[in-house]
């Protein structure tokens, strides 16, 4: 691989990160964190629709007439979007319930519709693809970050085991139920922010 | 090709629209047995949840035909009505049509001789349907009882879930703080009148046997719950209170 589609890969993952430096995609970064399993679904199924809708994309470019452009992007998202939706479906039905409306609301997430217009309309397939594996990843890093420690914080459970053992909770230790709700994720992604600008020169404004 | 006409424009998108339109049938068509198997799942979980068995999906199966001893439709007469499978009632339709035509699905539990029936409500919330299941459990005369009888009169158990409420706020229906109060609530009164279970805003009388609390912040969902539960069990009330053993 070389340096270019390496930076393609890993860019999206710090500099470039979709939710804490372009904060794209905000709002399903705080509805699918309050556990760690229906984040860690949600990733995943951003992941492959960025990636597989960046290849097609990419690989129909010259071909997409530019005056309704945008409405072949969004044919292509919904097509995976509802083709995900009715996989989940099928296979892991709870946590298809637990994401509901979010899984329909990938068609908007904003990443997705950003890569498309602006990487897989001028770049080759397989760099796009790999711009879509990057995106994804970022994001769901994010996500799973904040789901660690709202799950964790909130619930004392990772994945659904507790982690947090009962003779703690006997001296008096309590989950917090702030965590819980939505402004806690809007602050544990603040504090990401925060502490990714602490280290980054780069993300650094004059 | 010049992209830019109006003609390849046209033909692309019917062919694009084509092309998704199959795949999407195919892909439906393909994961349907799969789909309708998870809905049948989690249907069974909900009539066993009402009667206060909880399950898992492996166990489901056994446990409910353990429990679940007889289901039948009735119609608002309370007579029994051949050849519906009660499973696959659709409540949605059925709620459309006039009382007297509905077909009404009753699922009859035994568990530690005590008999139950689990009814299946279905109603509106804010944003979408709400659904439920109701299980009450058959009162036995007492000797020397005078109070008028009616068999079915107590809530033993209510399961509620929704589409799409608001979370946090509506969507809280399918919590437990909001089912356990409906436990013990009591659907007729002393003179046999059905009076439906209140769902209050700002506090429910505690020693009422026909008012829960509603959810902040929730109050049309809440509503949408007591509404359904009115349209919905006034149909059976013929059975409920002449149900034989």
């Amino acid at each position: 691989m070389t340096s270019k589609n390496w930076k393609l890969l890993t860019n999206p993952l710090n500099d470039e990160n979709p939710i804490t430096v372009q904060v794209l995609g905000i709002c399903s970064a705080l509805a699918v964190t309050v556990q760690l399993k229906p984040a860690l679904v949600m990733a995943l199924s951003v992941t492959v629709v960025i990636a597989l809708s960046n290849l097609i994309i990419a690989s129909v470019r010259n071909t997409i007439p530019p005056r309704i452009r945008i409405i072949v992007q969004l044919v292509v998202i919904a097509t995976l979007v509802i083709l995900v939706d009715q996989v989940l479906k099928a296979f892991v039905y709870d946590v298809s319930k637990k994401l509901s409306v979010f899984v329909g609301l990938i068609i908007t997430n904003c990443i997705i519709m950003g890569r498309l217009e602006a990487f897989a309309m001028v770049n080759k397939p397989w760099e796009s693809f790999l711009d879509g594996i990057g995106n994804g990843f970022g994001y769901g890093m994010i996500l799973v970050i904040v789901a660690f420690f709202r799950e964790l914080l909130g619930s004392g459970s990772l994945l659904g085991y507790q982690v947090i053992p009962e003779s703690l909770y006997a001296f008096g230790y309590k989950d917090n139920g702030m965590m819980i709700l939505p402004p806690m994720a809007l602050i544990t992604v603040g504090i990401i922010i925060w502490v990714q600008r602490s280290r980054n020169r780069k993300l650094i404004e004059k | 090709m010049n992209v830019q006409s109006n003609s390849y424009t046209f033909i692309y998108s019917s062919v694009i629209v084509i092309v998704v339109a199959t795949l999407l049938a195919l892909a439906a068509t393909a994961l349907k047995p799969a789909q309708d198997r998870n809905i049948e799942i989690e249907k069974k979980q909900n009539i066993l949840a009402s009667v206060r068995i909880s399950s898992t999906r492996e166990n489901v199966q056994s446990l409910y035909d353990k429990y679940i001893s007889d289901s039948y439709t009735i119609n608002n007469k309370g007579e029994i009505i051949e050849d519906v499978d009660p499973f696959t009632v659709n409540l949605r339709e059925e709620l459309k049509k006039a009382p007297g035509k509905r077909n009404l699905p009753v699922f009859e539990c035994t568990r530690n001789d005590s008999l139950f029936v689990v009814i299946p409500v279905y109603g509106k919330g804010l944003w979408g349907p709400v659904w439920g299941y109701i299980s009450l459990m058959r009162d036995r005369r007492q000797e020397g009882d005078t109070a008028l009888y009616i068999p079915y009169r107590e809530i033993y158990g209510a399961i509620f879930d929704h589409k799409g409420e608001t979370p946090g706020l509506g969507a809280e229906i399918s919590q437990p703080f909001f089912q356990l109060p409906f436990r013990d609530k009591v659907i007729f009164d002393t003179e046999g009148r059905f009076t439906p279970v209140k769902v209050v805003k700002g506090g429910a009388d505690k020693a009422s046997l026909h008012e829960v609390d509603a959810i902040s912040g929730g109050t049309i969902t809440s509503k949408g719950v007591e509404a359904m539960l009115d349209t919905c069990l006034v149909s059976y009330q013929n059975y409920l209170k002449t149900a034989k053993e």
